[in-house]
């Protein structure tokens, strides 16, 4: 019999628990098809966050480290500094990246740290129920924006790729989406790119995956993927926001 | 080796080198200051790494990634800053990475004064952060024991694979002594088959604190309980001095044993039978050997930086065998010999 699909090495087989609808387990597909791609599963420590992608630690097959919320980046440059010919990643929920751990990715950014980061942007805090995150949109409704979320009381969402993007630190910045067969490739294409960067020294890669949270949305599966290509594309932008290969003449 | 003459920040933080400590990951905050500038300029000339962290809740999850590979690596700040790093002290605990961290404790409450203080004995000792979990804590009483007490503190770490406090404070960071260091080829070196350092020929290694199933994480609870248990049994390090024949003995550590120790000499020399008691490690605080001393022919007076925090350890040690006293000062002020031997007169009923 002819093999024509299977899991990748990287991922073990544990059964996820993530929500149907939820494209968090997508994504761990995709970043382990980019490990088992550039054969660096041996040599990968991975940061599982605090968020529903906790437990990413039983679902990696490689090294891993669990760390304090938004601290990932943190512990990421402690692995990396005492172990710089090893690959380190962190895998990142939007309230553990932009709200909680926003100095540690802005530092780890800043010095360049020579660290992969997929940073998941669902624009709500799965894990606790789906309230407002710093990346909620402005009048999505949530546990704890029940009338939507008014610009007048909490400002305005935060796009990270445009404010990492200021920083000369970074090699690579791309915002990817998982709603659909045609950008998931892409994203995939986007998070193999960031493993090369650090694999090339090359510093600080970044892919922010534009996300699903069916559940904390109160969506079913399809309305989330449509919700997700309405409403969050318009606001984040798919792209690459910055890539110091292409300025290479590449 | 000859003696050197060298501050107490230093001499500890080159006797972190010369024990194998290959990280360093810090934030700026008096007074250790001396400490990051050291471990700056020498870590990467000797084969390790220097890391000014955007902040010390930062710093102590460098070390946190750093230590889960198996790596000697530490850590050090003062008071405020130590607060900040509590979270991730009991995360390193709760994960048992071993690491070290120094607090050069300054005076609180808040921001407080840079002048010494020891009011962060509780934090240091009754777990500091979240959950049930200890520190094993050490109290360096000068420029010395600065230096070998962070060369045994990186070797209990690994033993235990326990997060090693060093309780030192402003007056014994900044000031010089003498100071001599241990032979190099000493540093003993563990095996630990449970770091994160990829997973080649092998199944994952996994550093995780989280168990969302209360039998599983009770079971892991009494386990950390049980290896406390063990380390009270084994880590126990203390000093005494005259204490044979003493009517009555100073309880102190740190600077305050200091002072301690000149007024112990003062008082001897009028005639008066004074010891001082001295405990080194913290945690496991030196409760039955202290206690052993207590009966009705003895008081004890304790002496502190703080508003009496060792001084509930003493009480529990002590259980009302003998009269306890406590003579203390705050907010950055050391109290003299001088003040002190007032103090065992008027107890001792022969002045005041
Ligand atoms: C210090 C601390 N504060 C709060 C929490 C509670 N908490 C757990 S997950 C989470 C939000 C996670 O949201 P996000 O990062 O967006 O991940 P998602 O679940 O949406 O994938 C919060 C606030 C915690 N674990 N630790
Ligand atoms: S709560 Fe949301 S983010 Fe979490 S698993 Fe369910 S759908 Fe995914
Ligand atoms: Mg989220």
């Amino acid at each position: 019999m002819k093999t024509v699909f299977q899991k990748p090495e990287a991922l073990t087989n544990a059964t996820m628990h993530y929500c149907p609808g939820c494209t968090h387990g997508v994504i761990h597909r995709l970043v382990a098809e980019a490990i088992d791609s550039l054969g660096i599963r041996e040599q990968t420590i991975g940061v599982a966050s605090v968020g529903c992608s906790v437990f990413a630690y039983d679902y990696f097959n490689c090294d891993m480290q669990q760390a304090a919320h938004g601290r990932a980046p943190a512990v990421a440059t402690g692995i990396k500094r005492v172990l710089p010919e090893k690959m380190v990643f962190t895998y990142q929920g939007d309230g553990d990246l932009a709200s909680i751990g926003m100095a540690e990715i802005v530092h780890a950014a800043a010095r360049g740290e020579n660290i992969t980061v997929v940073f998941v942007n669902n624009a709500i805090y799965g894990m606790t129920s789906g309230q407002m995150a710093p990346t909620t949109l402005i009048g999505q409704k949530t546990a704890t924006s029940p009338r939507g979320r008014s610009v007048s009381e909490t400002g305005y969402p935060i796009k990270m790729c445009e404010l990492l993007a200021t920083l000369e630190g970074p090699s690579y910045l791309a915002r990817v989406s998982s709603h659909d067969t045609r950008h998931i490739i892409q994203a995939g294409r986007a998070i193999k790119k960031a493993f090369e960067m650090q694999q090339q020294k090359k510093g600080f890669a970044m892919v922010e995956v534009l996300s699903t949270c069916s559940v904390n949305w109160g969506m079913t599966p399809i309305e989330s993927m449509n919700w997700l290509a309405e409403n969050m594309i318009p606001y984040y932008p798919l792209g690459v926001y910055k890539d110091i290969t292409a300025q290479e003449g590449d | 080796m000859a003696k050197t003459l060298m501050k107490g920040n230093e001499a500890l933080a080159e006797a972190a080198i010369r024990a194998g400590c290959k990280a360093f990951f810090g934030y700026p905050i008096t007074p250790q200051n001396e400490i990051p500038a050291y471990m700056s300029y020498h870590l990467p000339l000797r084969g390790g790494v220097y890391l000014q962290a955007e902040s010390e809740v930062s710093a102590i999850n460098m070390v946190y990634g750093a230590a889960g590979t198996g790596t000697r690596v530490m850590t050090s700040s003062s008071s405020p800053g130590i607060s900040l790093k509590q979270e991730g002290i009991s995360y390193i605990a709760a994960g048992e990475l071993p690491c070290v961290i120094v607090n050069v404790v300054r005076c609180g409450p808040g921001l407080g004064g840079i002048h010494p203080g020891q009011g962060d004995y509780f934090q240091a000792v009754k777990g500091g952060g979240h959950g049930d979990y200890r520190l094993i804590v050490l109290a360096p009483g000068n420029v010395q024991e600065m230096a070998d007490l962070t060369t045994l503190a990186f070797d209990l770490a690994d033993k235990w694979r326990n997060p090693v406090m060093i309780l030192s404070d402003g007056i014994l960071g900044q000031m010089m002594e003498p100071v001599e260091f241990a032979d190099q080829q000493g540093v003993s070196k563990m095996e630990k088959p449970w770091a994160t350092t990829g997973a080649v020929g092998r199944e994952p290694n996994i550093i995780n604190t989280l168990d969302i199933v209360p039998e599983s994480l009770e079971k892991r609870n009494y386990e950390l309980l049980a290896k406390y248990e063990k380390i009270k049994g084994e880590e126990i390090r203390w000093q005494e001095v005259g204490t044979e024949d003493a009517d009555l003995i100073l309880v102190a550590y740190g600077t305050s044993a200091r002072v301690a120790r000149s007024a112990m000499e003062l008082a001897r020399k009028e005639g008066l039978r004074v010891g001082l008691f001295r405990p080194i490690s913290l945690f496991p605080f030196p409760e039955v050997q202290l206690g052993a001393l207590a009966g009705p022919q003895r008081e004890f007076l304790v002496v502190e930086m703080s508003a009496g925090q060792m001084l509930e350890d003493v009480r529990l040690a002590i259980e009302g065998r003998s009269p306890i006293h406590f003579i203390n000062r705050l907010g950055g002020m050391v109290p003299t010999p001088e003040e002190v031997l007032a103090k065992v007169k008027a107890v001792l009923g022969r002045e005041g």
